[in-house]
């Protein structure tokens, strides 16, 4: 009792139709995420600004207000508290010190001296240096660009360079709605969240190859119909596949969101996000890039049999 | 494809095996493992900081530092070379990483024979004469060479420290040209490993100037003004002029010993040879002058030579605690650091977050791989099930590759395994819809299988490589956790592409060849 056998079998869904829509919804998501950016910003993790981070656990459920007001009191500029995860957990962050690590350290000992028995543990007690803030920066966004470009390459390696065209623009899009997703969701954005969006680039373009190496199986199939109906055939045939294996991902991804703990938290929700929108700009994206990028001339047994079929007037 | 050569059948099962054996350590508590026979594979999975508990210290070697205090030493060299053969000079300074300076005598003679008297006391050194100006720089090559060899004295010395604490399993790594990383598993304070490490530690012996008045601000040539380590009764610390020639180096201790002397916390130390010769030297000349014990610029004490100390031996005295003067004893026979160093990330993580993230990872995994193996035994019944064989072992090779190489598991890394759990079906979900398009072209049972894995291979490698491009770039640039991301999903890839592969495959053939079914059921 394979309950696959309930799904349609030949499903004609023009996609491509509605591509206009999909581009339009596809611009607005990166203007808002450009925006949401560019004015709210992201919260930034110590990762990436540097700064002092603490989790305790209190011993008794914790008067978030009461704390604040005393960490002000301490006058090591900015304290932020926030419940993480159960009433007796709390998450602090401390501004970054003017001055070295000696500083740094000061207002960790201060912070702890303030807390004093109200503490029953330490769950983690981090630092980040400026220094190491900046690099951690540059370094994330030079793999987030190397991963495209490297991806990008394959791609003009294994297909023609309209698909890699095509994929690399799709990527671009899925990234910047993730950190778009972080700018709106005020999520922290630390090294885990650069891990989700690399990990949503390799899920998209995994969802993307897919289509596209059907679309290159039909396009030297089918040499005389048109590439619209094409590009349609195979995102239609392909669609059993991408609708399983998003749900078997997403699956694993909710398993982890609510049972992974609260440091995975913000990285599980991003990949979810991720998965849908990775699914999303494969059929709804990178297909019609290819269309808009005119795929079919370059495909070599295309040229032999003249160029008339690419309009599709035999079809 | 449906004809599978034997050996490759065997390879097969013979990679699930040792897949469980390597995996299989991991089911055992550590203390039943003690047990095994020593040929027994009992390598568990290496457990990250963040989920074993415990600190990671970032560490900054200063080597700029150290550059700039060599090519100052080497000004002085000329300065005290130059005067002693008589030779006039004007601008020494360093330039652009190289000491210069005019010669008054901008002779061709002059400058050739300045050449060679530098040359002979520094070989490595590159010299270029213009015109009467002296340019000495040391070699890219001798710079580099200093800069690792500085490092690796660095970590060398860091070791000892720590060692000599006793604390645990503490590893150290460089990283990069000017870092080193350490990780201290089930450290929770980092703060005294810190003190230890921190302090540069470098001790000399040096005359105090009584002539000069400390509070005049500027200290006589030749000398420089000091504070103390201790602060006075009034809260500020006391001012000493220090004679900037040292009297004997620290280097020179062979031994450092935290003692007490009329109650009070001391440290005892010995000298080497040429140090208690030298320190036998100086006293002998300079009865009833103090002399100050100067501690990484900081003066610890200026006792008076009371008489002249020929054995070699001595105790430094200072405003110590039983714990601070053995700290600092340790600190002495460790030896210093060969550059200044500084904290630049400090992560801890204490145990009970560390089993809870352990526990929160163990169930997302379970309950996400439960949900995954229903969903695919609903979605493609027998197959479905075929494909869970798969997925339940590319768990097992997950952990048995982790165990096998002991790379690092950590929270983010659980991540990329529920990821992969997810991810993982993926490879079949392809081949089986292959599958079922050729049933619907109206091939037969056993040529759609063939042709269905035909068609997807190809899919899966793009697929697969491509997302693989992504790992790997993930982890040359992650750092820390991150990297354990990095490192479960590339493993998690490429074990599924085996199992979904080639296991499910297998799986499929044998069933085909037993029942030979009329119809796929899917």
């Amino acid at each position: 009792m394979a309950l696959i056998k309930k799904l349609p079998v030949n499903p004609k869904i023009d996609f491509m139709g509605k591509r206009k829509l999909f581009m339009a919804f596809s611009v607005l998501l990166i203007v808002l995420s450009v925006v949401m950016v560019a004015t709210r910003g992201l919260n930034l993790g110590i990762d990436f600004r540097g700064g002092v981070l603490i989790e305790v656990k209190t011993t008794e459920p914790a008067d978030l207000n009461a704390l604040r007001s005393r960490m002000s009191s301490l006058n090591i500029g900015e304290i932020s508290l926030q419940e993480f995860g159960a009433p007796d957990e709390v998450l602090i962050n401390i501004q970054k010190q003017e001055g070295g690590e000696k500083k740094q350290m000061e207002a960790i000992q201060l912070v702890k001296a303030e807390l004093g028995s109200d503490v029953a543990e330490y769950r983690r007690v981090e630092f980040v240096g400026p220094k190491v803030g900046a690099e951690l920066k540059k370094d994330g966004a030079l793999a987030t660009i190397f991963a495209l470009l490297g991806i990008a390459f394959y791609i003009w390696f294994r297909f023609e360079w309209q698909f890699s065209v095509a994929a690399l623009l799709a990527l671009t899009h899925d990234v910047i709605t993730t950190i778009g997703f972080f700018a709106i969701t005020q999520y922290e954005f630390n090294l885990a969240s650069l891990a989700a969006i690399l990990t949503v680039a390799g899920y998209s373009i995994n969802d993307t190859v897919v289509i596209f190496d059907r679309v290159r199986d039909e396009l030297r199939r089918y040499k005389k119909m048109e590439v619209i109906d094409i590009l349609n055939m195979a995102v239609n045939k392909t669609l059993s596949r991408t609708i399983l294996t998003s749900v078997t991902t997403l699956l694993a991804l909710v398993a982890l969101f609510v049972f992974g703990g609260e440091v995975l938290r913000g990285l599980s929700l991003a990949l979810i996000w991720g998965v849908g929108i990775g699914t999303y700009s494969s059929i709804a994206l990178a297909v019609p890039l290819l269309f808009a990028a005119d795929v079919r001339s370059p495909v070599p047994e295309e040229e032999e049999n003249g160029e008339g079929s690419e309009n599709g007037q035999e079809a | 494809m449906v004809q599978i050569p034997k050996w490759q059948i065997f390879a097969i099962i013979g990679v699930l095996v040792l897949g469980i054996y390597y995996a299989m350590p991991n089911v055992f508590k550590e203390q039943t493992l003690d047990n095994f026979p020593e040929w027994v594979a009992s390598d568990q999975i290496n457990l990250g900081l963040d989920l074993q508990g415990g600190s990671y210290l970032l560490l900054e070697v200063d080597l700029e530092g150290v550059q700039s205090e060599q090519l100052s030493n080497l000004i002085e060299g000329f300065r005290t070379s130059l005067r002693a053969e008589r030779i006039g000079y004007e601008n020494l300074r360093v330039e652009d990483g190289a000491a210069t300076f005019d010669l008054k005598d901008r002779s061709d003679e002059m400058s050739s024979r300045v050449r060679a008297m530098i040359f002979q006391n520094n070989p490595g050194l590159l010299i270029t004469t213009d015109n009467g100006t002296i340019n000495a720089a040391y070699s890219e090559q001798a710079v580099q060479q200093r800069k690792i060899s500085v490092l690796n004295q660095s970590i060398e010395v860091i070791r000892r420290r720590v060692d000599e604490t006793g604390t645990k399993e503490i590893s150290l790594q460089r990283q990069g040209e000017n870092r080193i990383v350490l990780q201290a598993p089930g450290e929770e304070d980092p703060e005294r490993l810190k003190a230890l490490i921190g302090p540069t530690a470098k001790l000399n012996f040096q005359l105090v100037n009584q002539n000069a008045d400390p509070y005049s601000g500027k200290a006589p040539v030749g000398s420089q003004i000091l504070l103390s380590q201790d602060l006075q009764a009034n809260g500020q610390p006391q001012r000493y002029v220090i004679n900037k020639r040292i009297m004997v180096k620290g280097e020179n201790l062979t031994d450092a010993q935290a003692t007490f002397q009329d109650g009070q916390p001391v440290i005892s130390f010995t000298f080497n040879t040429t140090g208690a010769k030298r320190f036998a030297d100086a006293t002998q000349k300079n009865v009833n002058r103090p002399f100050a014990i100067v501690l990484d610029g900081k003066v610890i004490s200026a006792p008076v030579i009371r008489s002249p100390i020929l054995t070699g031996t001595g105790i430094i005295s200072g405003n110590f605690t039983t714990q601070s003067a053995e700290e600092l004893a340790l600190l002495l026979r460790a030896g210093a650091l060969p550059a200044d160093i500084s904290f630049e990330e400090e992560r801890t993580v204490g145990a009970g977050l560390g089993e809870d993230s352990v526990t929160a990872g163990k169930y997302a995994s379970i309950i996400g791989l439960v949900l995954v193996l229903i969903f695919m035994g609903l979605a493609y019944g027998l197959f479905g099930i075929m494909a869970n064989f798969a997925l339940v072992a590319n768990l097992v090779l997950i952990v048995a590759v982790l165990s096998l190489f002991q790379a690092t598991l950590t929270l983010p890394g659980i991540a990329g395994i529920v990821l992969t759990i997810g991810m993982a079906v993926d490879a079949n979900v392809l081949i089986f819809e292959r599958i079922r398009e050729e049933i619907r072209n109206g091939r037969g049972p056993v040529m759609a299988v063939d042709a269905g894995y035909k068609r997807a291979i190809a899919t899966i490698l793009d697929s697969n490589i491509t997302t693989l491009i992504a790992a790997v770039l993930l982890f040359q640039f992650g750092t820390g956790p991150i990297k354990g991301f990095a490192v479960t999903l590339t493993i998690g890839i490429i074990t599924s592409m085996f199992t979904a592969i080639m296991f499910t495959r297998l799986l499929i053939v044998v069933w085909l060849r037993r029942k030979r079914p009329q119809s796929l059921g899917i």
